[in-house]
């Protein structure tokens, strides 16, 4: 077995792209994608199938980048999944499918997330014909128009059924358009996703809030199924001191004014403020588009604040590294305690955090060395710590069975505890990943044409 | 989609727009409100539902003219089209009780207007204090003085009614009587709202205000429009608009719809310039 290197793929430089909004990597070139294909061994029981959450057969589709057979190699990856070029370039590659590559052990893992996006990207621009499926006279409403719905949608109007999707916002997409920054998925594949949708049929209301605009006990009425996909959105804050001082926001505010409402544009009608020292608490994906997004914006310096130590940092390795490149200081095993300022932030005080024994996890809990604090400078502080379910629904719906945490509970086939309604991705499992929820949405789908065929 | 069907100036700056939003007019009720885009770049900016109408299908909007979005609205006619409205978002006012004082405070008027209808729909009697800085701000007043039982008015300068605010009367009303209302619904700018509630703090009165802070979804998802309410943080957009008086932290809101005031450069005043 001849020992060929990783490839990588081609990259804005660092302090070109900290301050664009341009994409910060093109992927591979064909003649990077030929070599990277050769290097996948196709194995006979393929375990970097095992950590793809909708298992995609990755030998299948790498061995058609080998022979040129790029539309082929794309019809494998669309058998399991709808987004590939979504999911090629923000899954968690590392800790799923590339985790278990045999050529982890060697020299590396086969980068099978950007040979994924390679194939996907290459028809992007192709108007691929769509036949419009026959209809089957039965019709879906889909609440949400994140990965999820948009994936449950693709796959119920290619089996002929009527499906709306009903999004709150005005534009669809769900974190795909309001939260993932456009250097790193840019809108216009997620809107070439939704008119793709749109030729098979499938409808969208935007400006519509169910639970406000329309009901649930509504759209159960009027359509043979319904299937919740409304993400998990709200944000989590410290609750420290401080807080609702100005410069202090929520992720979920600064990302939606600048994704959503285009503040990075000059002259746009939504304002967003950056600082010259921007903290950014939390070291999730969220927390890095938050800080490269400030940094884009113009800030002098941008620190992430994390109370925990490198190794349990839960943003993609390949996010942290850019981020990094791109001049983001980190602050780990760091806390903070309370935001002062005069009507304005003015620093925060931190504390200082070691690693204590493990709990009963098993995990390293972080616990506060006494007289540790210390202030940080800043301007801006931007909470990242996590979002929860909107009570929005269900509290129009108080029928239907949510957990504690607000979260909507479902069996194996995504079904909820009230007939033909199911649910999937964030607003089920909590904060997760894109293809999680694409594959909640690939579940629900088929459980849902299971239960027409059998009416 | 959301076409201006109808658009009346009622004072110098506060435009009624009737606008063509069926879906919305089906649910809204009185207290709630909608965002709205003018067009595609357009800041989602919210405003409250004055009255609604399910059979035709419209809603009714008051809107003061204080910067770009409003602006821009001003400058738009009949049969012009709105990009988007959302709605109707925020819960509907509840009121407990059967003797209420309303006061409007300038624009504040838009959220009264459709609770005096209610009240006086479900046989109530309607008192109500409304004021602004002078008489050509004085929007409704028609409609309040046919709607309410017992209307007072006030001008900062005694251009109309009686000079002086709001909160002058509703001192004297109690003096009067200090039983008279067992509820204060108190509707305007942020400081004339303040000042109603240490006036009824005082005497004792339980005070609904309508808190309007700077808003983005309107639907709990980015925490902008967050105020503290009895020492917690409440989101405005889902939990309320409207809340307790006297556990609200003004001076925070008030700090708070400050912060783009630079970049919007337009007014300073906005809702905060009509009466304090
Ligand atoms: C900034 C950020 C970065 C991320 N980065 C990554 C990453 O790199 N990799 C990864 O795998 N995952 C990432 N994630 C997580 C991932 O985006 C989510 O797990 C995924 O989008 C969840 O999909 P969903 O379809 O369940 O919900 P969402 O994408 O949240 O979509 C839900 C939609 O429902 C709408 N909605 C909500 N309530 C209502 C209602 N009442 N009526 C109508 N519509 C409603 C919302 O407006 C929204 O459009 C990131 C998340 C964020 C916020
Ligand atoms: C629930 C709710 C209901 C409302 N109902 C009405 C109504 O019925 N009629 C009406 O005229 N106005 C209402 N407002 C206020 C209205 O939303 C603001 O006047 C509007 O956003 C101004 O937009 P603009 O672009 O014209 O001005 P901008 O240029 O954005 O702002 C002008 C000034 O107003 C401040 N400001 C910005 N947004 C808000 C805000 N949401 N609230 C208060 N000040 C703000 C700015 O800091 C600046 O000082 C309501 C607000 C809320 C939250
Ligand atoms: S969808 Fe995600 S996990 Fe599955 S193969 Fe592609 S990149 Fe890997
Ligand atoms: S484990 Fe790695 S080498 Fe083996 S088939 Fe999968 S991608 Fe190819
Ligand atoms: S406006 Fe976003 S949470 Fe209220």
């Amino acid at each position: 077995m001849a020992k060929i290197e990783r490839q990588h793929p081609i990259e804005l430089d660092a302090e070109i792209r900290k301050r664009s909004f341009k994409e910060v990597t093109d992927g591979f070139d064909e003649e990077r994608a030929l070599i990277e294909a050769s290097r996948c061994l196709n194995c006979k029981n393929a375990p970097c199938r095992q950590g793809c959450p909708v298992e995609i057969n990755i030998p299948e589709f790498i061995g058609y980048i080998k022979e040129k057979k790029y539309f082929e190699a794309l019809a494998a990856i669309k058998k399991t999944s709808n987004l590939p070029s979504i999911c090629g370039r923000v899954c968690p590659q590392e800790s799923q499918c590339e985790k278990y590559c045999i050529r982890g052990r060697m020299e590396g893992p086969v980068a099978i997330g950007t040979l994924e996006r390679f194939v996907a990207d290459r028809f992007l621009h192709e108007d691929i014909e769509v036949k419009m499926p026959e209809r089957i006279g039965k019709s879906v409403a889909v609440v949400g128009s994140g990965p999820s719905g948009l994936t449950l949608a693709g796959d119920l109007a290619n089996a002929g059924v009527d499906v709306t999707i009903y999004e709150a916002f005005h534009e669809a997409g769900g974190v795909l358009v309001y939260g993932i920054p456009e250097f790193r998925l840019p809108k216009e594949i997620v809107k070439k996703e939704i008119e793709n949708l749109k030729k098979l049929g499938v409808k969208v209301e935007l400006n519509t809030v169910v639970g406000k605009t329309v009901y649930l006990d509504e759209l159960r009425k009027q359509f043979d199924a319904v299937y919740l996909c409304s993400g998990a959105g709200l944000p989590m804050f410290l609750n420290i001191p401080g807080e609702n001082l100005n410069g202090v926001m929520s992720a979920n505010e600064f990302l939606t004014r600048v994704n959503l409402m285009k503040a990075y544009k000059p002259g746009a009608a939504t304002p967003v403020k950056i600082g010259k020292h921007v903290a950014v608490v939390g070291a999730g994906n969220v927390a890095m588009d938050a800080a490269r997004t400030a940094m884009r914006l113009g800030a002098e310096s941008v620190t992430i604040v994390y109370r925990r130590g490198k190794e349990e940092i839960p943003a993609r390795a390949e996010e942290v590294r850019h981020a990094m490149e791109e001049g983001i200081e980190f602050k780990l095993l760091t806390n903070p305690v309370r935001i002062e300022g005069d009507g304005v932030v003015s620093k925060m005080v931190c504390v200082r955090m070691e690693l204590g024994e493990p709990d009963a996890s098993g995990r390293r809990s972080p616990k506060e060395i006494p007289g540790s604090a210390f202030d940080l400078e800043c301007d801006t502080v931007i909470v990242a710590l996590g979002t929860k379910s909107s009570p929005i629904i269900s509290e129009s719906a108080p029928e239907l069975e949510v957990s504690k945490k607000g979260l909507v509970i479902v069996d194996e086939d995504n079904k909820t505890n009230l007939d033909n309604v199911y649910a999937g991705g964030d607003n089920v499992t909590g904060a997760a990943t894109v293809i999680l929820a694409m594959g909640a949405g690939k579940n629900a789908a088929k459980a849902i044409l299971k239960m027409f065929e059998g009416k | 989609m959301f076409d201006i069907l109808k658009k009346t100036v009622i004072t110098d700056n506060v435009i009624e727009y009737v606008l063509s939003a069926p879906k919305i007019a089906a649910k809204a009720l009185p207290g709630q409100f909608i965002l709205l885009r003018v067009d595609e770049e357009g800041e989602r900016v919210p405003f409250t539902i004055s009255d609604y109408d399910r059979e035709k299908g419209t809603i009714t909007l008051l809107i003061q003219t204080v910067g770009a979005t409003t602006m821009q609205l001003a400058k738009m006619n009949e049969g012009d089209c709105l990009h988007d409205i959302v709605g109707p978002l925020g819960k509907a006012t509840h009121l407990d009780a059967d003797k209420i004082l309303l006061v409007a405070g300038g624009i504040g008027v838009a959220v009264l207007y459709p609770q005096a209808k209610h009240l006086k729909s479900l046989g109530k009697k309607v008192v109500c204090v409304m004021g602004a800085r002078n008489v050509s701000l004085l929007a409704y007043l028609k409609e309040m003085q046919e709607v309410c039982d017992t209307l007072y008015v006030t001008t900062d300068d005694g251009t109309y009614g009686e000079k002086g605010f709001v909160t002058n009367v509703v001192q004297r009303l109690f003096d009067q009587d200090k039983n008279a209302f067992e509820l204060v619904f108190a509707v305007g700018p942020l400081p004339m709202m303040r000042a109603v509630c240490n006036v009824t703090k005082e005497i004792g009165v339980k005070t609904v205000v309508s808190m309007n802070p700077i808003m983005i979804d309107g639907t709990g998802m980015c925490g902008c429009c967050r105020l503290t309410v009895n020492g917690v943080t409440k989101y405005a957009c889902v939990d309320g608009p409207e809340f307790d008086g006297h556990e609200v932290d003004f001076n925070e809101v008030i700090n708070r719809n400050r912060y783009f005031v630079d970049i919007e450069k337009e007014h300073v005043c906005n809702l905060t310039g009509e009466v304090r």
